[in-house]
């Protein structure tokens, strides 16, 4: 038993050894490090971006490169990372200082951007990073592609007291760093919007939660106080299917109490039974339903990429995919601005960089490592899409939210020589240096 | 010569009668194919008060997003399934045709508003209809959010309705209406009219009704009717209390019947086997993805589907317990450790393999329409069909294993090797092959676990891991060794949990239940029901 492990572990780790070296060592190329997981509960999502990343830069390298050179991808596996997230970190670290990349594209949860994050620091990488997150962090070393709370949370809030006139709320949510910081801000900025702190009800259940009875029939009861009632949601994976079940099954339907969901996509409906779920709502910066030219190239280049590397379907695109375009899109053109890949060089030329999004509009970089993005509010569809009821004017990225005392008061300006840091605070005047 | 005048005038009449009418049909459905959605819900309510025997249907289709206008003509027709030559029934010339393109027709599209409003529309339209069902379904959506214009016809309807529990929905309609109004009067006749329910809203509003500031007086501005208000909500608030109490205890024992359904098989194989199975949720989770594969290889039949997965998916998680047995688990009895370890490893194993297989992302198992939807006593108790299923098949599993294990042939020897086995042996039983059926018995009944877990939870590869400790802590806590002590250990940890949550929350409440086990253990290491016995011993 003994020897048939140890033989064992020697084989996964030849393998491993090989699937990481088997980039071809060649000078005349840029290298573009990919940091997403393959295996694991994440791998799914996360195994797509690695996809759009290898798509773009073979699109890119049809162009002729970027300035003059090829790019070349070096995809790490940092594994299972309910497992072992430090992995990442370790991960990163071999791809700057092994593999010597210019840029990595990677990460999906914040805990496996927060242990990537020294290590860019460190080594001064830099790192785009794809997913909608909770903010509070502004690193040198990070351009945060994807929405930071002002820029889903908060405009979904919006949309519901406008369009539907919701003033009573449940913010249900799975316990863990993402949704309870969502939340507080949310809570912060509905008491400031005149909401009354007994019309707001807070709730967290386990990762995995699948016993949606009692939770259900609160929200019912606590929606027919004869106040239009709706549910923020960061229900996080698989606690959403039984929780979208449980809320059908007690007949409460979309036009009753409508959900907002900042978790389902487009790829995690493809687990959802959605007949009963119409109507309900997701905010995103992207749907794969944007009516624009450059979304339906995106998409058909995206499902011809996928039937030819054999990629199981039905194919989808999802947010995510369309913040590592963003990213992607903006490192090229502040690669060919300064010239160099070199990152400090490359850094400085990001801010103000302009780059087209998938919706019609344009994605400006900020000085505070963030981008203007367009909130887009969507109905679930029967048939796993999504109808877009609401679309808004790019909103610039806000790395310290307004709505909580402590985080109102920093802000980031890498751009600003008298400031040039993540966390400035106006009114001390000073940078906190904290560990963001 | 008089008569043909009159008839002339009659028919004339009767023609310009359903020229006016066809008129506004029409005129009423150009609303809805504009963009606008204050445009479309114009035209929805301008439609509902259309006479016309197309309006009902146009609304319901364009409430089930059946709804569509031909991009040409410009007509509207309903269209089931959208697909090259399906029949469509076209509502402007009402008959039936085919769709040559797909790209010919545009739905109507709604949102949460609109839906709300064609709701509210169908439910005034089918007030009065002949069916008891449809009026009841009419009068509860009626109450979700009653507008005053509704008044005149819900007491029309009220007084000729002979159901009291339509009746009952009607008066809080009623009720949420004139509490509204500015007559003293009426609001007390509201009040009357909310005190026979226990609906939701009508606690809602007799709540806000009667609710105080921080000195104690009433937020009311009409103290007098706030008090009698408050004499109302204290007699339905005993009322309401009882039915919280049973509300929990109705969720406890379904919460049960899921731990145990998860529970039984691993009571089983670590009960009555001793062997620590780590690969027991695994088991539940091939039941599921049993359950999703003839899903796939059936979509027609989804109804009938669920009682084909239960025997595919008991054998195929048998097939793989027994393999295990006979592999793996053979060699290390008597080594508890060791079969933790290889157990674990099998998970993992079986884990990946469906995640090669399926992918990572849960998987859409379908819900057939007779186990969806909500078995309602009144508004305050509920429970919705599939947790009535589950309860009752987690009975019938309990049920035909204890009558396997106690008046079966199999039963009989699976209890003689399991007490003595070299007194078993030398009484003519293969104890080998007995371990190997208890062990195929145990995973297999796991797996039938599976198919009604999937009805109810998410199922992805991780499923069997969200109840193995809930499993472990059942039969631990039942009492190892024993099938009722698991049934009362699964039932007792479903009501303690389900009344703890709505005081302290999902996540403090199963820390409370981790703890209490903890401290009961300490007092009683052998669980509920100990068994007495030599076995029991080593």
């Amino acid at each position: 038993m003994n020897q048939l492990l140890k033989k064992t572990g020697i084989a996964l780790g030849a393998a491993a050894l090989a699937f990481s070296a088997f980039v071809a060592q060649a000078a005349d190329t840029i290298k573009v490090g990919v940091l997403h997981s393959q295996s694991g509960p994440l791998a799914i999502s996360e195994t797509t971006l690695k996809d759009t990343v290898l798509m773009l830069i073979e699109a890119q390298n049809a162009k002729g490169g970027v300035l003059g050179k090829k790019l070349e991808a070096v995809v790490v596996d940092p594994g299972d990372q309910n497992a072992d997230w430090s992995k990442f970190g370790v991960k990163a670290r071999e791809l700057i200082e092994k593999e010597k990349v210019d840029v990595i594209f990677g990460c999906w949860t914040s805990v496996s951007r927060k242990f990537t994050l020294p290590v860019v620091e460190e080594l001064n990488g830099l790192l785009f990073y794809p997913v909608q997150y909770e903010g509070e962090e502004s690193s040198k070393n990070i351009f945060y592609t994807g929405a930071a709370p002002n820029q889903q949370a908060i405009p979904a809030v919006d949309y519901l007291m406008e369009e539907e006139g919701v003033n009573r709320w449940v913010l249900e949510g799975t316990d863990y760093v993402y949704p309870q910081t969502t939340n507080k801000i949310l809570e912060a900025y509905l008491i400031s919007k005149g909401v009354k702190p007994a019309d707001i009800s807070v709730n967290y259940t386990p990762f995995s939660f699948s016993d949606w009875t009692t939770r259900v029939s609160e929200i019912k009861k606590f929606g027919s106080a004869g106040k239009k009632t709706a549910v923020v949601s960061t229900i996080n994976g698989d606690a959403n299917v039984p929780f979208y079940k449980e809320l059908g099954n007690q007949g409460i339907s979309a036009e009753d109490i409508p959900v907002v969901a900042f978790s389902v996509g487009e790829e995690e409906l493809k687990g959802f039974d959605t007949a009963p779920l119409v109507g309900h709502l997701a905010a995103w910066n992207y749907f794969q339903s944007a009516e624009a030219k450059a979304n339906d190239e995106f998409i058909a280049t995206w499902k011809a990429y996928a039937k030819k590397n054999g990629i199981k379907g039905p194919y989808v695109t999802n947010d995510p995919m369309e913040a590592t375009y963003i990213g992607f899109g903006a490192w090229v053109k502040a690669a060919e601005k300064a010239k160099s890949t070199e990152v400090d060089k490359v850094r400085a030329a990001m801010y103000g960089i302009k780059v087209p999004n998938l919706t019609g509009g344009t994605a400006e970089v900020l000085a505070n490592h963030h981008f203007t993005k367009p909130v887009l509010i969507g109905e679930i569809q029967a048939d796993g899409q999504f109808e877009i009821v609401s679309q808004t004017e790019e909103v610039p990225g806000d790395a310290w939210t307004d709505h909580l005392p402590e985080s109102a008061v920093v802000v980031s300006d890498w751009q600003n020589p008298k400031v040039n840091c993540g966390n400035y605070n106006t009114k001390t005047k000073k940078c906190s240096g904290q560990n963001f | 010569m008089k008569i043909i005048k009159s008839l002339t005038i009659i028919v004339l009449a009767f023609s310009f009668a359903s020229f006016a009418r066809a008129n506004n049909f029409e005129q009423a459905v150009q609303g809805l194919l504009e963009n606008s959605n204050k445009k479309k819900a114009a035209a929805v309510e301008q439609l509902a008060k259309v006479d016309d025997p197309r309006s009902l249907p146009t609304l319901k289709a364009m409430l089930d997003a059946k709804l569509y206008y031909k991009k040409d003509d410009k007509s509207l027709v309903i269209i089931t399934d959208l697909e090259e030559g399906a029949t469509v029934h076209n509502l402007m010339s009402q008959s039936d045709e085919s769709i040559s393109d797909k790209r010919a027709v545009s739905k109507v599209r709604i949102n949460n508003k609109l839906r709300r409003l064609l709701r509210s529309s169908i439910a005034v339209l089918e007030l009065s209809s002949g069916d008891m069902a449809i009026r009841l379904e009419s009068a509860k959506n009626l109450a979700k959010n009653p507008s005053a214009d509704m008044r005149d016809v819900l007491i029309i309807a009220l007084e000729k309705e002979s159901s009291s529990k339509i009746a009952g929905f009607l008066s809080l309609s009623l009720g949420l209406i004139d509490l509204e109004n500015e007559d003293p009067a009426v609001r007390r006749k509201a009040v009357d009219y909310l005190s026979g329910s226990v609906e939701p809203q009508a606690i809602g509003a007799l709540k806000a009704l009667t609710a105080k500031d921080k000195d104690g007086n009433y937020l009311e501005q009409d103290k007098e009717l706030a008090a009698y208000a408050a004499k109302v909500f204290k007699r339905v608030d005993t009322k309401m209390q009882l039915f919280k109490t049973s509300e929990n205890m109705l969720f406890g024992l379904s919460l049960g019947s899921v731990l145990l359904l998860a529970a039984i098989g691993l009571a089983i194989t670590f009960g009555v086997m001793g062997v620590i199975n780590m690969a027991h949720g695994e088991m539940i989770m091939l039941g599921a993805y049993t359950t999703f594969t003839v899903q796939q290889l059936m979509p027609e039949l989804i109804g009938a589907s669920l009682f084909v997965a239960i025997p595919v998916a008991f054998i195929v998680a048998a097939a793989v317990g027994v393999l295990m047995e006979r592999l793996i688990i053979r060699h290390l009895y008597g080594r508890p450790l060791d079969t933790l370890l290889a157990t674990f490893g099998v998970s993992l194993i079986l884990q990946q393999a469906i995640r090669q297989i399926y992918g990572a992302n849960s998987v859409s198992v379908i819900s057939p329409p007779w186990i969806s939807g909500l078995w309602e006593v009144n508004g305050a108790l509920a429970l919705t069909y599939n947790r009535i299923y589950i309860l009752l098949f987690a009975m019938l599993v309990l049920g035909l294993l204890a009558l396997l294990l106690k008046k079966t042939l199999v039963g009989l020897q699976m209890r003689a090797v399991t007490q003595n086995r070299p007194m078993a042996n030398s009484m003519g039983i293969r104890a080998g092959w007995v371990d190997a059926m208890t062990f195929g018995l145990g995973s297999g009944i796991a797996g039938i676990a599976g198919v009604a877990l999937s009805q109810i939870a998410s199922v992805s590869p991780n499923l069997g891991q969200t109840y193995i400790v809930d499993s472990f802590m059942v039969v631990v806590f039942g009492g190892v060794g024993n099938i009722m002590g698991t049934f009362i250990g699964a039932m007792t940890l479903g009501v303690i949990n389900k009344f703890l949550e709505p005081q302290v929350g999902a996540v403090i409440g199963k820390i409370i239940v981790l703890v209490f086990i903890i401290l009961f253990i300490q007092w009683r290491p052998r669980g509920l029901f100990a068994l007495k016995g030599r076995f029991v011993e080593d």
